[in-house]
């Protein structure tokens, strides 16, 4: 079917300023991407999964400019003895990173690996294809044929320090598109964590392929630059008994489109999904989620929680599909934003589809302001308004922060959020 | 220590006058008791006085050691020595109980250009007096009020009574739903609070706290109104023979 005429002139105009990588052992999965893009055209407004949010800026030939956000403040994971991995304005910077072995983990850099032969081959755009249906991700694809590096990690044991994949941002107008694939064992556990925001516009793509019962734990915090775009895709293939847990934090920028699709696909596995995200004035954030149980005895959680003040906009797109046979299945879903003041707006789309008769599935999406009697009774024991609001603020997020399983990590993504409030209540 | 006269206040939002010429002086050290009917005006008297929104003094005054508190905000009454200890204590999820005390001491400490307590002093004081009330660990790391019984509720008032060492408090039917054991801890909490230089405010139906609280003045609200004082004898008689005697007399 050919695509509106406006469409497919926006698709080319973009398409036009890329670069296809030739060689090795992504060229295939390249240039099926690109036919992928080319068939379905990049998001427009129409499209069903944009309605709350207007991709044009993710899908313009070149980057919106983004002001450099000048901070002086120490970065979230610093006080964490991790393994660092640099991305400069999406460009490799190995001064800046750690030596890339570790027991337990091979790392390897997307943009160095020519073989014709990977482990990895099996995975990159396999379970970006696989996401594309029902629902089209063509910004994903995109990121599949364009990718210019990212990070290859196959999780054998238990690496002994989190990998921290830090995205730093230094030219006004650089247009990163990252793709990272991760495949661990069975009986394997990791965590990635990742901060910063990476560029003017970012594209990230990460393909998880959680083995038998292994672990994977993600926290990542994106960037404070108010400035900033980001669009980012996590696909996940998860087996039996294994667990997969994601919590972002998203402070400030413009635009961020987080898209999260999840397939348990063996029985008695877990995957929880969380977020947290403060935002002020213009600015738009966007959680879309798709998980599918297409196995017995799974569980899922998606816990999302927004706080918007001045105008800013919070959107939520969760479903939980529950394939026919997937019983016993739990799923739970809680998408929730409290509104400091009456310009802010948050618009939920919450979608349950269920095919199999013996599940437990919940969702809910609530939008309110501050409780003023908890507020009065704070202030009546003599703490002022502004720390009063703060403390209540902190309170509605916790339930998304408790999701991250490891408490120094909680810890630091707390005093971030403190932080943040702080300094619009000073 | 507390001086009101001649308080009338509204509701914002409506136009429903509910006290309708307040007088009352509360002297330093001393115990004053309100009684009167459901609906006569006592909680709404305790919420003007903490600041709570809602309401509007439409004429009269309310001093705290000689200063106006009517224009302050809620955090500066509390820091100028006020407390109320709420007749329904509001639940608030995901803020710690202990977070929350400490908070509030070291904001009252902050205002009044005192040093705030370290965490180590704040910790062995907060388990001291928790522990008088019968208030165990996990109540304090629970989030405040959460899942508290409602005689736990009120002895979790008390505890931040005990922490905030305020000048003047108000206790607002502190007894109601406490079982007789525990309604002897709260007396007994309060009773160790009373000094020379602390006035209390003691809010009540029943006589019984006033057993255990034993108070120097009685009033008896009705109709917005304060409209007998006398002494610890006047609420005896009010649980004999109820309020219509009272308030006939007086219309
Ligand atoms: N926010 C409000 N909206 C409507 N009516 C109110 C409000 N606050 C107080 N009132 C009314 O004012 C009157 C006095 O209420 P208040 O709670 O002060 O009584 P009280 O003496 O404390 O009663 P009780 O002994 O039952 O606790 C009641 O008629 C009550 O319904
Ligand atoms: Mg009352």
């Amino acid at each position: 079917m050919a695509l509106p005429q406006a469409k497919q002139t926006e698709t080319e105009a973009r398409l036009a300023m890329l670069d296809l990588p030739a060689g090795g052992w992504t060229e295939a999965a390249r240039r099926d991407a690109l036919a992928r893009v080319q068939a379905m055209g990049l998001p427009g407004r129409r499209d069903e999964y944009w309605k709350f949010t207007n991709p044009a800026t993710l899908t313009q030939a070149e980057a919106p400019r983004a002001a450099v956000f000048d901070t002086q403040e120490t970065q979230i994971f610093e006080a964490i003895d991790r393994l660092k991995i640099v991305f400069v304005d999406g460009v490799f910077d190995a001064e800046a990173s750690d030596d890339l072995s570790l027991e337990g983990i091979s790392i390897e850099r997307l943009a160095e690996s020519k073989a014709d032969i990977h482990w990895a081959k099996d995975l990159y755009g396999t379970l970006e294809t696989n996401g594309q249906t029902p629902v089209q991700r063509p910004l994903a694809a995109l990121n599949t044929a364009f990718a210019t590096d990212g990070i290859l990690l196959h999780v054998t044991g238990t690496p002994s320090k989190p990998i921290n994949l830090m995205y730093y941002h230094e030219d006004e107008s650089s247009d990163a598109i990252l793709h990272h694939v991760i495949k661990v064992d069975p009986g394997a556990e990791v965590t990635i964590l990742e901060n910063g925001p990476a560029a003017a516009r970012f594209n990230e793509v990460m393909e998880v392929d959680v083995a038998d019962t292994a672990r994977f734990h993600h926290v990542r915090a994106q960037g404070r630059d108010h400035e900033r775009r980001a669009a980012t895709h996590i696909f996940a293939r998860l087996g039996t008994e294994s667990a997969f847990k994601s919590f972002t934090l998203t402070a400030n920028g413009v635009m961020t489109r987080n898209e999260c699709i999840i397939e348990l696909t063996g029985d008695d596995a877990i995957a929880h999904v969380a977020g947290a995200c403060v935002g002020d004035g213009d600015f738009h954030h966007d959680d879309t989620v798709f998980i599918t149980h297409d196995a017995v005895n799974c569980e899922s959680r998606q816990v999302f929680k927004k706080v918007l003040r001045n105008g800013a906009t919070g959107v939520f797109q969760g479903k939980i599909l529950v394939k026919a046979g997937a019983q016993k299945t739990d799923g739970y879903q809680i998408s929730q934003s409290l509104l400091l003041d009456g310009d802010s707006q948050f618009l939920a789309k919450p979608e349950l589809e269920i095919y199999a008769d013996d599940v437990a599935c919940s969702h809910g999406s609530t939008s309110g302001a501050i409780d003023e009697e908890a507020l009065f009774y704070l202030r009546s024991r003599g703490v002022p308004h502004s720390d009063a609001t703060n403390l209540l603020t902190l309170a509605f997020l916790a339930e998304a922060v408790e999701e991250i399983e490891d408490e120094t990590l909680s810890a630091q993504v707390v005093e971030k959020i403190s932080a943040w409030l702080l300094r619009r209540s000073a | 220590m507390l001086e009101i006269k001649n308080l009338h206040v509204k509701l914002e939002e409506e136009d429903k006058q509910i006290l309708k010429g307040v007088d009352l002086t509360v002297e330093a050290g001393k115990v004053h008791a309100i009684m009167g009917p459901n609906g006569s005006g006592k909680s709404t008297l305790s919420y003007v006085l903490s600041g709570r929104e809602g309401y509007e003094v439409t004429d009269g005054e309310a001093t705290l050691l000689g200063e106006d508190i009517l224009d302050m905000d809620p955090e500066e009454r509390a820091a100028a020595g006020l407390f109320l200890a709420f007749q329904y204590p509001v639940e608030i999820p995901g803020v710690g109980n202990m977070t929350f005390l400490r908070t509030a001491v070291n904001a009252q400490r902050k205002a009044r250009g005192e040093e705030e307590m370290s965490s180590t002093e704040f910790l062995k004081v907060i388990r001291e007096r928790a522990k008088e009330l019968k208030i165990d660990a996990d109540m304090l790391k629970r989030p405040v009020n959460v899942g508290f019984s409602g005689g736990e509720k009120k002895r979790n008032e008390i505890l931040q009574m005990a922490m905030l060492e305020p000048k003047m408090c108000i206790l607002d039917e502190t007894d109601s739903g406490l079982d007789v054991d525990a309604m002897k801890l709260v007396a007994d909490g309060v009773n160790a609070l009373r000094s020379e230089g602390r006035g209390f405010l003691v809010i009540t139906h029943y006589q019984r706290l006033l057993d255990h609280i034993v108070p120097d003045v009685v009033h008896i609200m009705s109709d917005g109104r304060i409209v007998k004082t006398g002494g610890p004898e006047l609420a005896l008689e009010v649980e004999k023979n109820g309020y219509t005697d009272i308030v006939e007399e007086v219309a």
